[in-house]
């Protein structure tokens, strides 16, 4: 699966720069270096939120609510410093803990009432962007001092600081699901959860950390949008889910569980991030990439049921 | 020799109540087969005491400790293991990883990073213990859901008996096999008996009860009605508390 995602991201890179516009020089749009910062710019931060879908749809879970709690933590954080006036840290912590926060609810509903996950984080999903625009009464949150600018906007050694922050977050994500007894755990409880059960893991702590940890993610990745945008954003991060398990998928993680890798994950992300990129220098209308997004993601379902059918009926 | 205690488990689902008090006692060294029609309450029972079901009502002591309301992972590392009917194993992970569930050795990477999954030990102990099985697999590096229905049992078997166990409860765990698998089977039950691990059979074949238990208990609609001695009884005996034909 990895090789296949990369073939298709090396395959999406080579359509994109043939239709690619052309620039007064005669370079491609595309493969400029600063297209190409723009890219993993915004892949940083939907790559962040794919992360936290790997983890809970490896597990056989799935949370819709990523995008909006992303919205709830840009605001709580952005609240936090400039509404209240705290120091400047606050929008780091405030946002890592409305995410961190919010996960734990969805957790702990799934787990204690044995609500469907589906349901559980959809609804996540109306009441965390509705608490967003409740603290923001609606408006964004302008002006973060420069020390979370430095998070969205600086670029150290010439990388930009959000690249960096996905990278520290996909390796560690990459450490825990393929070589701890937590990642191992996940796979099993989204492979066959009496067999977890039977051997002893704990289930319903597993899961109220697994969907913990993807509120985290959102939190980070609102933290990134704040300061990229230098604004506590309530609309941030509208639709992100979609992009965050298409990106999850056509990375190799299993619908239905029992398989995740953050190896893949990110692979996928460049690949949602390529796709917008280029369908925005082609200047295709928003609407149309919505569409493309939401097509990609069936039919990278659709291609992975009936490779998993050919597998079984071998 | 540990000694496994149960007195008046009860459990209902919902409004089915399927276990009506059982009392049983289990000692190391000991084999026992469960036996009673289909419904009856075996596997549930069984699941009470590996905790994957908590009781309604009774007490369940392992060398003479209060399990009645420890974790399913407790009761493990108390040495109280079981191969359960559906087989409870991961498909997509491979061989080894479903040996190891839940039981992953971690050492520290580069001497630093704690909780990193020691995958070459697990390669090795889990290759190992299915030699010592006399497993016939292709690689213990394949997903379990490849393996044929027997192979995955022995798979299920092998899980079981890697971690010293006390008490091994086996739930049909022939009925998937073939002739020569059966054998090899009742075969590891007498050397656990020899090493005096205690061992509840749960199987319909009574020729395998018969030729592995020395002691068959009958289970009816969630009451334990026979206990009988093997060398004390015969088939048709056993047969007739089965159906409820006895007294
Ligand atoms: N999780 C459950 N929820 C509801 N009812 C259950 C559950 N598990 C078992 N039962 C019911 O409890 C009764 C006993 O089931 P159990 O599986 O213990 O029987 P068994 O003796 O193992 O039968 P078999 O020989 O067919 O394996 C059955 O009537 C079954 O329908
Ligand atoms: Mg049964």
């Amino acid at each position: 699966m990895r090789v296949e995602s990369l073939a298709v991201l090396f395959g999406l890179v080579v359509i994109m720069t043939i239709l690619s516009p052309v620039t007064g020089d005669g370079v491609r749009v595309f493969l400029t270096t600063s297209n190409l910062f723009n890219i993993i710019l915004a892949s940083a931060t939907f790559g962040v939120l794919a992360i936290g879908a790997t983890f809970v749809i490896s597990s056989a879970g799935i949370d819709l609510s990523l995008g909006s709690v992303l919205g709830l933590a840009s605001v709580s954080g952005a609240a936090l410093v400039v509404t209240l006036g705290w120091p400047w840290y606050f929008a780091i912590l405030g946002s890592l803990a409305a995410g961190a926060a919010a996960g734990a609810v969805n957790g702990f509903i799934i787990t204690r009432g044995r609500v469907p996950a589906f349901i559980v984080t959809l609804g996540m999903l109306g009441i965390a962007r509705g608490l967003a625009l409740i603290i923001s009464n609606g408006r964004g949150i302008y002006g973060l001092p420069d020390e979370i600018l430095f998070l969205g906007q600086a670029r150290p050694w010439g990388v930009p600081t959000p690249v960096f922050i996905l990278l520290i977050v996909a390796l560690v994500s990459h450490y825990i699901l393929a070589h701890t007894p937590f990642g191992h755990h996940t796979l099993a409880l989204g492979d066959n959860e009496n067999s977890a059960r039977a051997t002893g893991i704990n289930v319903r702590r597993q899961r109220m950390m697994l969907y913990t940890i993807s509120g985290l993610m959102a939190g980070i990745a609102g933290l990134i949008f704040t300061a990229r945008v230098n604004t506590g954003d309530p609309t941030a991060g509208l639709n992100y889910e979609l992009l965050a398990i298409t990106a999850a998928i056509i990375g190799g993680t299993n619908l239905f569980g029992g398989r995740g890798s953050i190896l893949g994950t990110m692979i996928g992300a460049l690949i949602m991030g390529v796709l917008q990129n280029g369908l925005n220098l082609m200047a295709v209308q928003a609407y149309y990439q919505q569409m493309a997004i939401g097509a990609v993601l069936i039919a990278a379902v659709w291609l992975d049921q009936l490779r998993t059918r050919g597998r079984s009926a071998q | 020799m540990s000694t496994l205690e149960l007195s008046g488990v009860e459990k209902s689902f919902g409004a089915v109540q399927v276990l009506n008090g059982v009392d049983l006692s289990v000692s190391g060294g000991e084999v026992v087969g469960l036996v009673g029609d289909n419904g009856a309450g075996k596997s549930t029972l069984m699941k009470a005491i590996t905790g994957v079901y908590s009781t309604d009502k009774g007490r369940i002591t392992f060398d003479g400790i209060d399990i009645t309301n420890l974790d399913p992972g407790k009761r493990r590392e108390m040495g109280i293991e079981m191969i359960y009917q559906d087989l409870a194993l991961a498909p997509q992970q491979d061989v080894a990883n479903n040996i190891f569930l839940g039981r992953e050795p971690t050492k520290r990477l580069l001497g630093l990073i704690p909780c990193f999954v020691d995958k070459s030990r697990i390669d090795v102990e889990a290759q190992e213990m299915i030699d010592r099985l006399g497993v016939q697999i292709p690689s213990i590096h394949i997903p379990v859901g490849m393996l044929s229905g027997g192979q995955q049992q022995t798979i299920a078997i092998a899980r079981a008996l890697t971690f010293k166990p006390k008490l091994v409860i086996m739930d049909e765990p022939t009925a998937a096999l073939a002739v020569r698998e059966v054998e090899s089977v009742l075969n590891l039950i007498e050397q656990m008996r020899s090493e005096g691990i205690a061992t509840i059979l749960i199987s319909h074949r009574l020729n395998d009860v018969f030729a592995a238990c020395g002691r068959i208990v009958v289970l009816r609609r969630g009451n334990v009605i026979a206990d009988l001695k093997r060398d004390e009884t015969d088939m048709s005996e056993v047969v007739s508390y089965i159906v409820g034909a006895h007294g």
